[in-house]
Parts: structure tokens; C-alpha cells; sequence
């Protein structure tokens, strides 16, 4: 265990942790929006800032990929880390100027007004949780960034249709801004912003469509299930 | 691009994932761009996921998606061009082609591209076609530099005054 301090308590975390989810664990708020405990950190969304002094020089840096270290200092509340957080989420904030959560989290922290260009009501902010969790978690390598610099934005490949998606509606959970958006319509399910649209699987014993076809047969691929193994869904087989 | 000639690429990497971008660059520079797919087969043979491949090559300027012309023409616009009318050349190419920066004639003969800097500043403005440098530009020069590149049916129309 590696022990140092978050805004002088003192905390432990194990080995290879950072420090975002050593203060989370000991119940200090870091502001987070592109962090998930189930992916790698990617630092993308520069909310979780931090400034940490170790040797005695200080630096800022995003706690979600800051790994600790033995004696560190941890400062999360100073004054240059609030002008810092103010201005990123004014800058997220002209991103996606419609989204609740982050006109809370301005308003907490005392951003009035949006001076920047403001883009579409809701729109992406690029911090890249849905394909990590793609690629990490659901393993289907449906979506990524594409370009880069003002360009840079997140589509399937080619931007089209994403061929690889399974429907699963990860994305669509884990998305901060909630950009993503799925569908249900009789047999069909869509991933809206993926343009992915799959025909879905009707259970033998309830007859509720529960899963798409073309995911399920993914997983039987996969794991090398029986043919027969998902003709009854989740809660008619328990 | 037949699937042998990306085979023979990736084979001369040992078909390591790490060679992505050499071999990227093995195909753009043989079909001077990047079909798609080429890019779903190497994907396929290097086991990497079609995403990943996109992601590369959209973010290098160095590829392109679209297929390009048989010339590349490059307009310096940088600081010591621009101050003597870059700006001018490349609205002049712009017409005369009828193309913007990045796009392709329709009869994929010309690819418009600007650039930050040639390196030839005092040169300047500078057009490189094909890696060729036409210094001292100006819009009245770019017609007859454009010329030398056009194809022959295209070279007897800008004869006879019309291009």
C-alpha cells in the first residue's frame, strides 16, 4: 500500500491506482466526467484536475491517470485548481450547452455565463468514455475518434452505419452528456447516433424481443455456445 | 489494390501490429490514398479492429481517404508567402481548378492542398507541384505553371484560350 495525503488526510491506495479513485474510495469528491472505474483512465474531459506536490514542487495534473506515489500532497480545492475547473467547464459547458448535469456542475462552481461560441443545444464533448468502454468492456470495436484538432469527432468507422456494433446500449448508459440515444420499436433496435440499427430476438417462453439477433450471435461465437442457448431470455431463464 | 500486393506490404513488416503506420504509408504511397479496403483487409490480416485503423489514418494529415489526383499542388501559406499574396495564388488555383484545399479534380488530375511552409520562403509565394518549386508566384503565372501538368486533351482546349 502506497500512503500520502488528499487535501491533508492522510490515504492509502494500492499499487498501481490513481489518485482519482483513491479519493473516491475514501469518499472525497473530485469533479469527473469522463472517468469510469470499469475502463482505463484517459484524461480526457480535464475536470478532475488537481495539484499535487511531490518534492516539494507543485504541478497540476488530472487525478483520473495520476498514478500516486509514496509522500505525495494532493490538493483539490485550491484556488488555481477552481479558476482551472471554471474555465474547462465553461469550455464543456459551449460544447453541450443543453446538458442538466453540466449546467449543475457550472452553476456549483459558480459559472454564470458561457462566453464561447456555443455549438448545438446537445452535443458530443468528446471524452471518449463510449469507445474505451467498447473497446475495453464490451470488446466490439464498434466506434472511435476520428481526425483530430477542431475536427476531431466520434464516429464508426467511415462514418456510416457502425458494422461492428452490437446494440448493446453501453454507450448509450455510460455517455455523460447522454448524446448517444437508443430506440425500441417493435423487433428493431437502434443506436441512434451509431445509425446501427439490428432486428431483435423474441423469447420462446414470454415472447419479449430482449436481445438483437446479431449480438447474440456474437456471443455464441465467442464464449462457443450451444445453438439453442439463447432462445429464452435473461428472466424467463432464471 | 489487390489483396497480394497489401499481403506482400505487411510481410515485409513481419506482420507486426506496430508497423501500422509504415505500412499505411506503403499503400498511400502506392495508391496515393487509402482505399477502403485495403484498410478492412489489413484490419482482417493484423488483427487489428477496423476503429483502431480509421482512427490512425483520419488523424495523420499525411493520408488520405479519398483518392487523389495523378498532381499534388501545394500553395505555401505561410508567413513570408502569405505577406506576399499567397492568398491570391490560391484563390486564383481555386478558380481555375475549381476545386478547395484537400479536394480532387473531377478528372483526378489535381489535388489542391495548402501548407503551412514550403521552407523556401524567400522564394516566396511558393507553389510545389510534385514536389517541383515554382517560386515568385502570382495569379497571372498560374495558368501557364498549371499547364505543364494538365493532360493532353486539356492542353490543346487552354490553346485555343479556353481552359
Amino acid at each position: 500500500m502506497i500512503s500520502f495525503s488528499i487535501d491533508g488526510q492522510p490515504v492509502e491506495g494500492k499499487e498501481d491506482a490513481h489518485i482519482l479513485e483513491v479519493a473516491l474510495d475514501a469518499g472525497i469528491e473530485i469533479p469527473h466526467l469522463c472517468y469510469n472505474e470499469s475502463v482505463k483512465p484517459y484524461g480526457a474531459c480535464r475536470l478532475c484536475l488537481v495539484e499535487v506536490t511531490r518534492k516539494g514542487r507543485s504541478k497540476m495534473t488530472t487525478s483520473c491517470n495520476y498514478p500516486i506515489m509514496e509522500g505525495i500532497e494532493v490538493f483539490t480545492g485550491t484556488e488555481k485548481v477552481l479558476r482551472a475547473r471554471r474555465m474547462i467547464i465553461e469550455l464543456l459547458l459551449s460544447m453541450c450547452p443543453g446538458d442538466k448535469l453540466l449546467q449543475e456542475m457550472a452553476a456549483g462552481m459558480g459559472v454564470r455565463e458561457v462566453r464561447f461560441k456555443k455549438e448545438e443545444e446537445k452535443d458530443c464533448i468528446l471524452c471518449g468514455l463510449c469507445a474505451r468502454v467498447c473497446d475495453e468492456v464490451v470488446g466490439a470495436h464498434a466506434i472511435q475518434f476520428a481526425s483530430r484538432g477542431d475536427r476531431r469527432e466520434m464516429i464508426p468507422p467511415f462514418g456510416e452505419e457502425a458494422m461492428n456494433c452490437i446494440a448493446c446500449g453501453a454507450c448509450v448508459v455510460v455517455c455523460p452528456v447522454n448524446v448517444i440515444g437508443m430506440k425500441e420499436e417493435g423487433d428493431e433496435r437502434t443506436i441512434l447516433r451509431w445509425k446501427r440499427t439490428l432486428k431483435m430476438k423474441s423469447c420462446k417462453v414470454c415472447g419479449n424481443y430482449f436481445a438483437p439477433w446479431f449480438q447474440l450471435d456474437k456471443f455464441k461465437e465467442k464464449a462457443k455456445l450451444p445453438k439453442d442457448f439463447y432462445d429464452v431470455c435473461y428472466t424467463c431463464r432464471s | 489494390m489487390i489483396h497480394s500486393e497489401i499481403e506482400t506490404i505487411i510481410e515485409r513488416y513481419g506482420s507486426r501490429e506496430s508497423a501500422i503506420l509504415s505500412i499505411l504509408q506503403d499503400i498511400q504511397a502506392k495508391e496515393k490514398y487509402l482505399p477502403r479496403e485495403a484498410l478492412e483487409h489489413l484490419g482482417g490480416k493484423l488483427g487489428i479492429p477496423i476503429n483502431k485503423i480509421y482512427r490512425i489514418a483520419t488523424f495523420y494529415r499525411a493520408f488520405s481517404l479519398m483518392p487523389r489526383g495523378r498532381h499534388e499542388v501545394c500553395v505555401c501559406m505561410g508567413t513570408a508567402c502569405h505577406v506576399r499574396g499567397a492568398q491570391r495564388v490560391a484563390d486564383q488555383i481555386k478558380l481555375e481548378l475549381g476545386i478547395r484545399p484537400g479536394e480532387t479534380t473531377k478528372d483526378r488530375n489535381f489535388t489542391l492542398e495548402t501548407v503551412n511552409c514550403l521552407g523556401v520562403c524567400a522564394a516566396g509565394p511558393v507553389v510545389a507541384i510534385d514536389g517541383q518549386y515554382f517560386g515568385k508566384m502570382n495569379s497571372a503565372k498560374v495558368d501557364g505553371t498549371l499547364k505543364k501538368f494538365r493532360s493532353d486533351k486539356k492542353k490543346k482546349e487552354g490553346a485555343n484560350g479556353k481552359v
